[in-house]
């Protein structure tokens, strides 16, 4: 595992910050009423997103979650079309039918957000059971929240890729709270990763505010999955800044222990590990203003998008048509 | 023409498209050595090994999600759940996800996932074993569900399901595995979403499905004795649904009757009087009905569990009344 260049530094950093300002634009227009529904929102985790997805091929795999944007993102999605699908235009990457929990991304090998807790997983598992399959040498890396390892759905995965010795990176991050309810009122081990070794499987935890920290795990994860040892688990541990959802008013937790965690900014601690490489500040603020008028420009895209009409209600009920 | 069993026509199906293309695999618990709990997979892992014919763990949610999962990477799979009473703990996926996936996903991607599974009662086997819930998965739109009740057609149904493009729930039944039927030698296909006249008459309508097809045919060979002849339509294919043959039939005869083993209410049943009203009232001489299993659990006592299911008296009565 070499040491990551300035430049691929640059490019995560430029990545997290769209992320952030992607969540911050989604607030705004969910305030305004500007677009519809709902959105969970990814601001505070964009280390774990960003520096897993640095660490891997174009064509290998990830699934998502409901607060998947920054999944997306990550992987190489375009803020155009995805600020499309909030808007629920034509052009939007399920073409209106999905929204901001249900944007997949084929063509970057983003299998898709889910709107169900923990129902990636075993999407994740099978995309590894592929890959086994047809002895190719692409990974899947599966991310999914703390909560989620709570569901059955998790125990079943994990264990059939230990058994089968699937290439598939579990990456949990751990934000501490499923909607309201605290990680210590959810599992009785310390770590997510204890739970682990009952599947046999290798299991790190992971400073999720540092993007470096973060890829580095992923890339060491990788070459075990390529070099067909099975499965990883990678618990990243992090915060989200925002409620769960919009309608969240975040009653179960102290403005103390938010503070405490964006003082752990993961986006400020790329920024001085960049400084400390020797990148300018004027550097760091073009990246700003680039981002900037990214965003502001995906918002335009997308209001003069068309809507779906009449006609677009039954199409993609099934694939194509069927035989 | 030779006679084989549903079980070895099913195992053709499975052995000639596992032949024919080589990203279609079979996995289930128990499918392997063991030849699957009702002998549909006996032989296959020795023909074509291990890998493509995969024993899994006890866990019906990683079944039903590697399979989703797989399917979305490139893979045919057939998912095997071994009893639709268990598919209860599979449903996330199959609802969820493999309904949902290509609609959501905005058409970008084919889940061609079979679901094998057996359903109805008959074997005192009781209320955990011997459901019938086809009509669950009938409402779920993006969900292909198939019913075959003869060999030539369960072999014919499966072969095309397995090339479909879309999730199907392929539910076969426990009582006809050791049925025999003719099934050509060469090869064959059977259409999703055509119905088959099996008996022609011109009285009255049977609308039957799977096991109770064998009780309808019971049924028109006494009423023969009362002068009544009886016309059988299999619809085969429960979604997509063949409504313009049934509309036919009962055209010509003026009366129908649906026979389901499923539990009378909410049931198919109801949904193709439905279709009867809407498609042929001016031809009804009298009001369509359902024949279906009493509203409880299946009972374990054979004596309760005769009374709960719909018996060929039940309908040779139920036909009786009606003209």
């Amino acid at each position: 595992m070499g040491k990551l260049d300035k430049d691929k530094m640059l490019n995560m950093y430029s990545r997290m910050l769209l992320i952030r300002s992607f969540e911050y634009e989604i607030k705004k227009l969910l305030e305004q009423a500007r677009i519809k529904g709902t959105a969970h929102l990814y601001t505070g985790q964009e280390a774990v997103a960003v520096g897993a997805c640095s660490a891997l091929r174009e064509n290998d795999y990830i699934t998502s979650t409901h607060r998947g944007h920054g999944h997306c993102i990550a992987k190489g999605a375009s803020v155009d079309r995805m600020m499309a699908e909030l808007f629920g235009k034509t052009t939007g990457y399920c073409h209106g039918k999905g929204g901001s929990m249900h944007i997949a991304d084929i063509d970057t090998y983003n299998l898709g957000a889910n709107g169900i807790v923990g129902g990636s997983i075993p999407i994740a598992t099978g995309a590894g059971l592929t890959i086994k399959m047809k002895e190719s040498s692409q990974v899947v890396v599966c991310f999914f929240g703390d909560a989620s390892t709570n569901q059955g759905s998790f125990h079943e995965s994990v264990n059939l890729a230990s058994v089968w010795d699937l290439p598939v990176i579990y990456i949990c991050e751990n934000n501490f709270y499923g909607i309201s309810c605290h990680i210590k009122d959810a599992l009785k081990v310390e770590n997510v990763a204890d739970r682990m070794a009952a599947y046999g499987m290798i299991a790190k935890t992971v400073d999720g505010n540092d993007a470096i920290a973060v890829y580095d795990a992923v890339s060491l994860a990788a070459e075990h999955c390529r070099s067909g040892k099975g499965p990883y688990f990678i618990e990243c541990v992090t915060y989200r800044w925002e409620g769960h959802s919009r309608s969240d008013p975040c009653v179960y937790r102290s403005s103390e222990e938010k503070n405490e965690w964006v003082k752990k900014d993961p986006i400020k601690k790329m920024e001085e590990q960049l400084i400390n490489e020797g990148l300018k500040d004027k550097k760091l603020a073009e990246v700003r203003e680039s981002v900037k008028n990214e965003i502001e420009s995906a918002v335009v895209f997308a209001e003069s998008q068309p809507d779906p009409t009449i006609d677009d209600l039954y199409k993609d009920l099934y694939y194509k048509d069927m035989i | 023409m030779r006679e084989i069993t549903y079980r070895d026509a099913l195992n053709e199906a499975i052995a000639e498209e596992m032949e024919r293309d080589n990203d279609v695999y079979l996995m289930g618990e128990d499918v392997g050595v063991f030849g699957g709990t009702f002998g549909v997979s006996r032989g296959l892992i020795e023909q074509f090994g291990p890998k493509r014919i995969r024993t899994t763990p006890v866990s019906e949610a990683i079944i039903a999600g590697a399979a989703v999962g797989s399917a979305i990477t490139g893979m045919r799979p057939i998912a095997e759940i071994m009893f639709i009473d268990f598919a209860t703990i599979a449903s996330d996926q199959i609802i969820n996800q493999a309904a949902k996936i290509c609609y959501m996903f905005g058409g970008k991607t084919a889940v061609p996932v079979v679901f094998r599974t057996q359903g109805g009662g008959g074997r005192s086997w009781a209320a955990q074993h011997s459901q019938s819930l086809e009509a669950w998965y009938t409402h779920i739109p993006g969900l292909i569900v198939i019913m075959p009740s003869t060999p030539y057609d369960a072999k014919g149904l499966l072969k095309t399901a397995i090339r479909d493009n879309n999730p199907v729930m392929f539910i076969e039944h426990k009582q006809l595995y050791n049925t025999k039927g003719q099934v050509p030698e060469e090869e064959y296909t059977v259409p999703i979403g055509k119905a088959k006249i099996v008996r022609e008459g011109k009285d009255i309508t049977l609308i039957a499905t799977s096991f109770m097809v064998i009780k309808c045919m019971e049924a028109a060979e006494e009423l023969k004795n009362s002068d009544i002849d009886v016309e059988i339509v299999d619809p085969r294919t429960l979604v997509p649904l063949d409504r313009e043959i049934i509309k036919t039939s009962v055209k010509k005869t003026g009366s129908a009757l649906v026979v389901q083993e499923a539990c009378r209410r909410m049931g198919f049943g109801s949904e193709i009087v439905r279709a009867l009203i809407e498609d042929c009232f001016d031809y009804l001489d009298s009001p369509p009905q359902v024949l279906g299993a009493e509203e409880v659990p299946i009972p374990f006592s054979h004596i309760l569990e005769n009374f709960t299911l719909p018996q060929t008296e039940d309908i040779i009565k139920k036909v009786k009344e009606i003209l």
